[in-house]
């Protein structure tokens, strides 16, 4: 664990930025469904909106995470855990995706008796 | 050496602050490892013994419909009332019963004992730890648990009867069936599950962090190895369970859908919900830590047998670094394989055969450790206690489990042996012959550590062998019953398809079979009285040990006073060589414990 | 002998004891509320078209109470790292800050909670579905009903209810009952709905009501998850509120007797503080803007 003893207020300056920061992101997520005029939600449709607040989600996440639970200094922790997730993530939403469609009694039928295709 | 009882206090000059805390902080409100360790052990061996006679009264049920339950009937009707009216066992008391003999079996029994229990006293010793890391939380977690495990019995008594869902407990049925039962089982839940992931904690933050100097990770005794990897199996396979009783829970108490589908119909009526829920979305997440729970439930009894081989063949264990590889690997693969538990859902067959893939995979594994238990065996020199049988009796039962759980895992011929009894003996075989027998390897192994007394070797042998017959007698049969056909949970045994000889496949041997195997049960039960007399009466009665380490083992609990005072080791330990150090060339002794140092020249 | 590492870092491991221990509680929080955001997306994209609702949120609230949460997780480390600069004063003046924060969040917490408890739908025999407030007659004083449901009708033997409708829905069908004149529809869609009163109420007969249920769990699979998760993620608050409050009031005797103690202690409290806040991160958006 490294030493925090010398330059806390440094660490404090920046702990109050990543705060403002966290603060612009909230606003930003805000925006995407409250002002009329900039209203993104009903302009670019649900999948853009989605995709921009989970993305602004897991970037102030990401703030909190590295900044104020000190994650950045344990970059290898990091690159481990978040790649074995990642790995997990995109193996099983990519499972999910491929058998969704894949329901008994649809697709091609067989023969019982002889095996063939009908 | 010393054979100290528990008021004996062992220390030197150090000072512990060690005034007499009192009867309740010393016994009750613990933070002793080695206290909570035997208070786990009392509480699961109790309900072990409950949940083993909620299954006699099943067998007698399955054997004989119908008829009531000679002596214990009238006390039954009394307690449950109309279900149990006459003594006779009715199909909702059967349900109820069954729900209950799994629930407790699993999580109130033999997860508590193989893990909490023998986990608790031994794991901190075998690491030369003075405690767990934290001991307070370790507390805090038993006592959740036996909360848990209070209201899991007080469901038994409330009008409505307990859950009689299955262990299972599947939505919609467990959340429409009427009556609080279900409800005090998902409290219960909650707080077993709490439990464990506190448990769960303790121990990875204490295997990590509290190895002994010189107790490097390839130094760690197997056992312990096999709780750390079941440690991280409950801390992240448990709370998607959390999750879904939490739901389950919200559908009970509060209405909600999660798991009851939009037009839902309850006794010939449409159920007064909002719909949109879904029944797979319980199991799905009850399977996630499902699987890894059965992987939970073996691993320490993998590892306290391979203590007892290693320690009883006087040699070492034959592949230990594979061991170790095998069942990190097998923890991390139990937790993609969960639905081969449910391959009748209506799933395609590209999914399934994933499922099916990673669940012939993780055969691989398990095949591993039990190869290198058994090849621990070649050139041994077997010394014959009663714990040396009972471990080597698991290897075999272990495998004849492992192995009918192949035609389980593959998609095609679950399709006939889902929910038959076929699958009630693949499990048992690996749970009862196998699981059980590593546990009663482990108490009469680690009992005179606790007590200071060996139990009874000529009664241990009679419970071993009796048990030994009659666990393949009660089980092996119940292949060729599913294989013929017979569904589970059926409260009548299938009498209802005795006319069907010949019909519908299910042949009358097949159902007459019931009654061999419930007498085979009630012999179980009578071959396990050896061994809770010899419990009881070797506590002030059995023969006393001469030495701290009776067994002349290598590994660090038996290199302490007996029974170990509270901070365990008397000056702090170190550690300069592996755990089975047996029979080692030119070494004037049979065995080198750990902590003896090399020595110069 | 004591047990080792409670302050001092492990050298081969670089940790101390609490830090391994919160992190792997952490984990087990993740897969715990990931079920729940698995939970969500099945229910979501389960559920039947128009069941769905959206927009029924308050989101200015929810925004406010997300600047709370962000400004406690601020305080909390300060509040840390004052320790660790041994400023004792800067560190009590944090934690009075960040478990003020907590309970504010709280709050305003019950106060959404209770404004959905008398907000309502109700679907008519007919088929048309309306969202709106009930107000009715207790004595003189015209009161808010609250967890009212189609059971409630017949059990308090209500023939009829006073509706104040909303603005039509994004989510479902805006048809009215009785039906509207144009200015009247007018007057309502310039209101939006959002807050009670701003328009007239209408009667409707309780045996033309098919269902009626407040915005509570019961009420549909979105305000189920919703419920669940925000109660769970509000449990969570006040757990975490209640073990900052002890490290507040008996900071200075432990301070006292071993400082580091106390700055491990705090950071410890501190990551999970902001574990909970990571995951109203991620719920804000989710619930009330997606």
């Amino acid at each position: 664990m490294s030493d925090h003893t010398h330059d806390i207020s440094k660490h404090r300056k920046i702990y109050i930025t990543v705060g403002v920061i966290l603060l612009i992101g909230t606003l930003c997520t805000f925006a995407l469904d409250h002002f009329d005029s900039i209203n993104l939600k009903k302009k670019v449709g649900m999948l853009v909106a989605t995709l921009a607040a989970l993305a602004i989600a897991t970037v102030k996440g990401g703030f909190v995470a590295g900044v104020f639970m000190h994650l950045s200094n344990e970059k290898k922790w990091v690159y481990w855990v978040m790649g074995i997730t990642i790995f997990c993530v995109l193996g099983l939403m990519g499972l999910t995706l491929w058998g969704m469609n894949d329901i008994p009694g649809q697709g091609h039928q067989f023969d019982l008796k002889t095996g063939l295709p009908k | 050496m010393h054979t100290a009882t528990h008021t004996d206090v062992q220390h030197g000059t150090h000072e512990h602050g060690h005034e007499d805390i009192g009867f309740w902080r010393k016994y009750i409100f613990s933070t002793d490892h080695k206290v909570i360790g035997i208070q786990y052990g009392i509480t699961s061996l109790a309900f072990l013994f409950l949940g083993f006679m909620l299954m006699l009264a099943m067998r007698w049920q399955i054997a004989k419909p119908g008829e009531p339950i000679p002596f214990f009937g009238p006390i039954l009707a009394q307690i449950f009332g109309d279900v149990a009216a006459k003594g006779i066992i009715s199909a909702d008391l059967y349900n109820t019963f069954g729900a209950m003999h799994g629930t407790i079996m699993v999580f109130l029994a033999v997860v508590p004992l193989g893990f909490a229990a023998f986990g608790n006293y031994v794991v901190p010793l075998q690491i030369g730890a003075p405690d767990m890391a934290f001991p307070r939380v370790n507390m805090a977690s038993f006592w959740a648990f036996f909360i848990g495990c209070v209201v899991m019995f007080a469901s038994f008594f409330i009008p409505s009867g307990a859950a009689q869902f299955g262990w299972t407990s599947y939505s919609p049925g467990a959340t429409t069936t009427p009556g609080d039962g279900q409800t005090y089982w998902l409290v219960a839940m909650i707080l077993l599950i709490t439990s464990s992931l506190l448990g769960a904690v303790n121990f990875i933050a204490t295997i990590i962090q509290l190895r002994a100097p010189g107790m490097t990770w390839f130094r760690l005794p197997f056992f312990c190895w096999a709780q750390f990897v079941t440690a991280f199996l409950l801390l992240l396979a448990f709370p998607p369970l959390e999750t879904a009783g939490l739901m389950q829970l919200m559908d009970k108490v509060l209405g909600t859908s999660f798991f009851l589908p939009t037009g839902l119909f309850v006794g010939g009526n449409p159920a007064d919900i909002s719909g949109g829920g879904s029944p797979l979305l319980w199991q799905h997440l009850f399977w996630f830590l499902g699987h890894p729970e059965v992987y939970v439930l073996i691993l320490p009894a993998i590892g306290m047998v391979t203590e007892i081989l290693a320690n009883s063949t006087r040699k070492p264990i034959w592949g230990y670094k594979s061991m170790v590889y095998a069942v990190l690997v097998l923890g991390f693969i139990s937790f993609i394989v969960w639905a081969h538990h449910m391959y009748l859902t209506g799933m395609g067959t590209k999914i399934s055969t994933f499922f099916q893939a990673t669940t012939m995979i993780i055969s691989i594994p398990s095949v591993v450790l039990l190869t290198c238990l058994f090849m621990s065996l070649w050139g041994g020199s077997l010394r014959f206690h009663t714990h040396t049988l009972f471990a080597l009796a698991f290897l075999p039962m272990f495998g004849i489990g492992g192995l009918t759980g192949l035609p389980l895992g593959f998609n095609f011929s679950d399709i006939l042996l889902h929910d038959s009894y076929y699958v009630i003996a693949h499990f048992h075989y690996v749970v009862a012959p196998g699981t059980i027998f590593g546990l009663f390897a482990g108490v009469y192994y680690w009992y005179p550590k606790m007590t200071g007394r060996k139990m009874n070797e000529t009664l241990g042998r009679i419970h071993f062998w009796l048990s030994l017959v009659f666990m393949n007698l009660v089980f092996m049969p119940m292949f060729a019953q599913g294989m013929a056909g017979m569904s589970r949970r059926m409260s009548d045994g299938g009498a209802t398809y005795a006319e069907s000889d010949g019909i519908l496949g299910l042949s009358a041997a097949t159902i007459q079979s019931n009654t061999a195997i419930s007498h085979a049960a009630f012999a179980l039960a009578l071959a396990q009285i050896p061994f809770i007399i010899n419990f009881f009466w070797s506590i002030k009665k059995g023969e006393k040990i001469t030495s701290d380490n009776p067994w002349e083992s290598t590994t660090l609990e038996w290199q302490t006073p007996t029974p170990p005072p509270h901070g365990n080791f008397e000056k702090p330990i170190e550690v300069f060589r592996g755990p089975y150090e047996y029979s080692v060339p030119g070494h004037p002794g049979d065995f080198v414990p750990q902590n003896e140092p090399h020595k110069k020249n | 002998m004591d047990i080792p590492f409670t302050t001092k870092a492990r050298p081969d491991t670089g940790l101390y004891n609490a830090k391994l221990g919160i992190w792997l509680f952490l984990a087990s929080e993740v897969m715990l509320f990931g079920a729940f955001f698995s939970a969500y997306i099945l229910l979501r994209v389960g559920a039947d078209p128009g069941a769905w609702a959206h927009g029924l949120m308050n989101v200015p609230i929810g925004t406010f109470n997300t600047f709370v949460l962000i400004l406690s997780s601020v305080t909390v480390v300060m509040a840390w790292a004052a320790l660790k600069a041994h400023n004792y004063s800067l560190y009590r003046n944090c934690m009075v800050i960040t478990i003020a924060c907590a309970l504010g969040f709280l709050v305003v917490k019950s106060f959404e909670y209770a404004e959905k408890f008398r907000h309502y739908e109700v679907w008519m025999k007919d088929g048309t579905r309306m969202t709106g407030h009930i107000d009715y007659q207790d004595g003189a004083v015209k009161k808010h009903a609250y967890l009212w449901n189609t059971k409630t009708l017949s059990k308090k033997k209500i023939e009829s209810i006073a509706f104040t409708p909303d603005a039509p829905n994004e989510w479902m069908p805006g048809q009215y009952y009785p039906p509207m004149t144009k200015e009247q529809l007018e007057h309502v869609k310039k209101h939006d709905g959002k807050g009670d009163h701003h328009h007239e109420a209408i009667t409707i007969k309780s045996a033309d009501i098919q269902r009626l249920s407040a915005f509570v769990p019961a009420h549909s699979t979105f305000f189920a998850i919703y419920f669940t998760m925000t109660a769970l993620h509000g449990l969570h608050v006040l757990g975490g509120a209640i073990v900052l409050s002890y490290f507040l009031f008996r900071g200075r005797k432990m301070w006292q007797a071993d400082p580091d103690h106390l700055t491990n202690r705090v950071e410890v409290g501190g990551l999970f503080w902001h574990f909970v806040d990571l995951v109203w991160i991620f719920l804000f958006p989710i619930m009330y803007i997606l």
